[in-house]
């Protein structure tokens, strides 16, 4: 699970550079406003530093500790216990595999083998930075709570529904390329940089983001549709 | 019998603005919030959803009312009110669709709970891994605010609400209702001792009811039409509706919302069976946290009680189906896996346990090894089950012990052969079918 390195030892961070702390301090401190507690608001701000730099580095750790005035090991200590928050450099976009058991099953095995074939990378690496300038970082994931529409991919963090290894293989090629790529439930994927905004509860800057997808997939429709046939209702 | 379904939660989902706040007022939204608010006094509430005997939908199955009744009223104290939405259970997939689809039913029941356990601040705590969902409660919370559903004085009541959305950041154990408080005030997402419980000293010390995304959602309707209206489904230990969510090997996949008590063959009836030319070999009732069931089972009411007397848990009614082609060794390394990568490290015998079940098993499902593992696999079991500090532990052993129970003879047989007996290549959906019938 973990994936120490060995090497010199860390200088200690210096922090973001002030024009960096200034942007950024609009967005932290209105993440800290919505808690009655400061200290709620480490997950968040640990997005939001992502969105920075596409990972946590030690400046964005100096960065939470200093906004919330937690010592460095402290917020150390809650960067690694989450698997969202990753250690090295992401690239543009995040792609997960399922290969939790049902996904798995149904064919996230393949998928993600045949991922890791085309790409000519290994778990938790990222491509080289393609012509048009795009890299991707691969990653098996737990179940994301799609299990209907298994298997299941996520771009982002956006959900790429029914997946096979070809239509795998075009989506990772579309990425590369920087066509956009609309998500089977929601809008076209955005940046990993700018996903990470979003999730540190800032709303999506494009205006149709939120209509995008429709209200549901038609898996989760199956159960009303036979219900609408048969005029039962509750 | 034929299974009679009851969209209520999933009612409009098939109309393109059902997550709009136009939509959901269209479908009798936030008239539930006004008769409460407006109608009804916060013990009043409590007691309603109390007699409708909604238990939680979020596996527990702990009576909602009861929970809310738990709250100690004039102790001068703030009360939190906190949404579990990390929906993380391999299996589980009904929450996501609920906040996508319909999030401002989700926000009327916040408001309607947060009013009856007198709390000024409430949380959605979703989990991190959906971008869409975080978007769509984002948008709804800002409208619920704009319509006056949320912030001061409420409809004229007097009543004040803030709603925050909470983002995870990617760790299952945040569905343990301490775990995602300790994980709310911003720490490493691990369980808390009990006593004492959240109702006494919650998030940030203060009284605090975590509840379940369906749990929530499904107070308006409880409001709306009255306590005995919901008991109309289900049963009486069991009472109201929920998602039965199918996936696997079926015909048609997806969510169906129907009273507790259905049975797997009327589900998979609706869901047109196991996959052609294949047939039932075992399932999970309530996610991988709960004992495997086989087709002995088929005909067990999926409520509470019954799934708990045929030695199972009834859970989140995660219906994940395999059909004969899969091996149940491999089903259950894979989950296995996930426990000790989601173990939180906190107790002993999770964190260890979970590590040498993975060791034990990936011998195992080698064929390396003779009987004697599948003992050393038992006891390592034996040493996590009510051993460990919260309910992941007990998890972690259910697909374990279970598949063993059902299925000895197929570990038996990866010794014998020195490997997997199965094609993994044949359980996927685009495995051609290997009947005649192609």
């Amino acid at each position: 699970m973990s994936s120490t390195e060995i090497g010199m030892p860390v200088v200690p961070p210096k922090g973001y550079p002030q024009e960096v702390k200034d942007r950024l301090d609009q967005d932290a401190d209105a993440v800290i406003a919505r808690y009655p507690v400061s200290r709620s608001a480490l997950l968040p701000l640990l997005h939001l530093v992502q969105s920075e730099e596409g990972y946590v580095s030690g400046d964005g750790i100096k960065y939470c500790a200093d906004k919330l005035d937690l010592t460095t090991a402290e917020v150390s200590g809650v960067a690694t216990f989450y698997s969202m928050y990753k250690r090295r450099q992401v690239g543009d976009y995040h792609v997960g595999v399922c290969t939790n058991t049902l996904c798995a099953v149904l064919g996230g095995d393949e998928i993600f083998a045949a991922l890791k074939q085309h790409l000519g990378v290994e778990n938790d690496q990222r491509t080289e930075v393609s012509a048009q300038g795009r890299s991707l970082t691969l990653e098996h994931i737990e179940c994301n709570a799609a299990c209907d529409f298994a298997p299941v991919m996520m771009v982002n963090w956006e959900f790429f529904d029914n997946m096979t290894p070809e239509k795998a293989k075009q989506l990772v090629d579309d990425l590369l390329a920087g066509r956009e790529v609309p998500a089977s439930r929601g809008p076209a994927v955005c940046s990993f940089k700018d996903t990470e905004r979003i999730l540190a509860g800032f709303e999506d800057r494009r205006a149709d983001a939120v209509t995008a997808g429709g209200s549901a997939g038609p898996e989760s429709v199956v159960g009303l549709k036979i219900a609408q046939q048969r005029g039962e209702y509750a | 019998m034929t299974l009679k379904l009851a969209p209520v939660l999933s009612r409009a989902w098939d109309e393109q603005d059902s997550y709009t706040i136009e939509g959901y007022q269209r479908r009798d939204g936030y008239k539930a919030v006004r008769k409460a608010l407006t109608e009804m006094t916060p013990d009043e509430v409590i007691g309603e959803v109390k007699e409708s005997g909604l238990r939680g939908r979020g596996g527990g199955g702990f009576p909602t009312g009861v929970k809310w009744s738990f709250i100690p009223q004039g102790d001068g104290k703030p009360h939190y009110f906190v949404v579990n939405a990390d929906e993380s259970e391999p299996g589980t997939c009904k929450d996501i669709p609920t906040m996508l689809a319909n999030p401002h039913e989700l926000i009327e029941g916040i408001v309607i709970g947060a009013y009856a356990i007198r709390s000024g601040h409430a949380f959605i705590y979703v989990r991190g891994e959906v971008t869409h969902v975080v978007r769509r409660l984002l948008a709804a919370v800002r409208e619920a605010y704009a319509a006056g559903f949320l912030g001061k004085d409420i409809l004229g009541s007097g009543f004040d609400l803030e709603l925050v959305v909470h983002v995870g950041a990617g760790a299952y154990i945040c569905g343990e209702e301490t775990a995602l408080l300790d994980s709310l005030e911003g720490r490493r997402g691990q369980p808390r001792n009990r006593p004492p419980f959240p109702a006494v000293e919650g998030l940030y010390a203060s009284p605090t009811v975590v509840n379940n995304v369906e749990s929530v959602a499904s107070v308006p309707s409880i409001i709306r039409n009255g306590k005995d209206w919901f008991r109309g489904f289900g049963s009486e230990k069991s009472p109201g509706f929920g998602f039965f969510s199918v996936s696997g090997h079926v015909g048609r996949p997806g969510q169906y919302e129907a009273g507790l008590g259905v049975t797997m063959n009327e589900l998979l009836e609706l869901a047109g069976g196991i996959r052609h030319g294949h047939r039932l070999k075992f399932w999970t009732p309530g996610g991988s946290s709960t004992p495997l069931f086989t087709d002995e089972h088929l005909d067990v009411p999926l409520d509470f009680e019954n799934v708990a007397a045929a030695g199972s848990i009834l859970g989140t009614r995660a219906l994940q189906v395999f059909d004969e082609t899969t091996c149940v060794v491999r089903a259950a390394l894979r989950w296995t896996e996930f426990y000790a990568h989601e173990s939180c490290g906190k107790c002993t015998p999770c964190r260890e346990g979970t590590y040498w079940l993975v060791q034990a098993y990936k011998r195992l499902e080698a064929g390396q090894g003779d009987e004697a593992e599948l003992e050393k696999l038992l006891d390592i079991c034996d040493n996590i089950n009510g051993r460990a500090f919260c309910a992941l532990g007990d998890g972690a052993v259910a697909p374990i012990t279970s598949s063993i129970k059902y299925f000895r003879d197929e570990y038996i047989e990866h010794f014998r052969q020195g490997g997997c007996p199965f094609d993994p290549s044949r359980t996927t959906v685009w495995a051609p079918a290997l009947t005649g019938a192609f």
